[in-house]
């Protein structure tokens, strides 16, 4: 199970644009590189990402290798109501991770 | 400390990488490519990977802002962000972004998806980067439209070629 940090406000106003940051360690191994004996590394990364808003998607995000180790990401949302985002993804070799985060609008 | 040993796993790598060159060309054959740098990828290639997003649909420049620094010295990690200019209502909104780069061996990096719920067209993330490229990020409009913003970056130690 990879570690995932999520960053979202606890509380927000309705209507609100808020920031949701989220960050998941992986090594994301591009397919480009040779080991040292010149054996091609096999690749094995993320290749996709989807938040859910009380069951409704919001954002989501198709990853290439050209995306750094431990994927980073930035967007943004309009809160509409109190509830759970769903913040999942998948990779190579059955790769799943998922987290959860509350906020409650006012 | 870590940091120290991978820098002699590299100095190994390149001896040996060296001596395999030295025994291919000896040899002459498969040897010889043991240590390779992998494809760089062309303009043609993201101009392929931009026709099989956009289609046919004409890609003008404005409304994106793509930022990302200057000059990096690190192309492992690179910070990149996009802002589209949109009102994000459920009329006028940006549907998806696309980043895509010349020089990398695959000429797309990241591709999302919003919608009006978004509130603001924007995103950021971490990228990499083989070589001091062009990248170009193109975000598709609710009504169709493509609009483009492309910006250089100067890499002094390029990803993907070492470990």
């Amino acid at each position: 199970m990879a570690r995932a940090l999520i960053n979202i406000p606890a509380k927000a106003k309705r209507g609100q644009v808020i920031e949701i940051k989220t960050l998941i360690s992986h090594i994301m191994e591009s397919g480009f590189r040779h080991s040292t004996v010149g054996a091609a590394i096999p690749r094995d990364i993320i290749t996709s990402f989807t938040c859910t808003y009380n069951g409704e998607e919001i954002f989501r995000a198709e990853l290439f290798p050209a995306i750094a180790a431990n994927p980073f990401l930035t967007f943004s949302t309009v809160a509409t109501e109190s509830g759970t985002l769903e913040f999942k993804w998948t990779g190579d070799n059955g790769f799943s991770t998922s987290e959860t985060a509350t906020i409650t609008v006012e | 400390m870590k940091e120290q040993r991978e820098w002699s796993t590299t100095r190994r790598s390149l001896l040996l990488a060296a001596g395999a060159l030295a025994v291919g060309a000896g040899g002459g054959g498969a040897e010889a490519q043991t240590f390779v740098r992998p494809p760089a990828g062309t303009a043609d290639a993201m101009q392929t990977a931009i026709r099989k997003v956009v289609g046919e649909a004409e890609v003008k420049k404005g409304k994106v802002k793509l930022d990302v620094p200057p000059l990096s010295e690190n192309g492992n990690t690179v910070a990149c962000s996009v802002e589209v200019d949109s009102p994000m209502t459920p009329k006028d909104y940006v549907k998806a972004i696309h980043i895509f780069t010349e020089k990398n061996p695959q000429p797309n990096v990241v591709s999302v998806h919003l919608g009006p719920r978004a509130g603001r067209a924007a995103f950021a993330t971490r990228i990499r980067l083989a070589d001091t490229q062009t990248i170009t990020a193109i975000a598709e409009l609710s009504d169709g439209t493509f609009w483009s913003d492309s910006a250089d970056v100067i890499i002094t130690l390029g990803a993907c070629l070492e470990d």
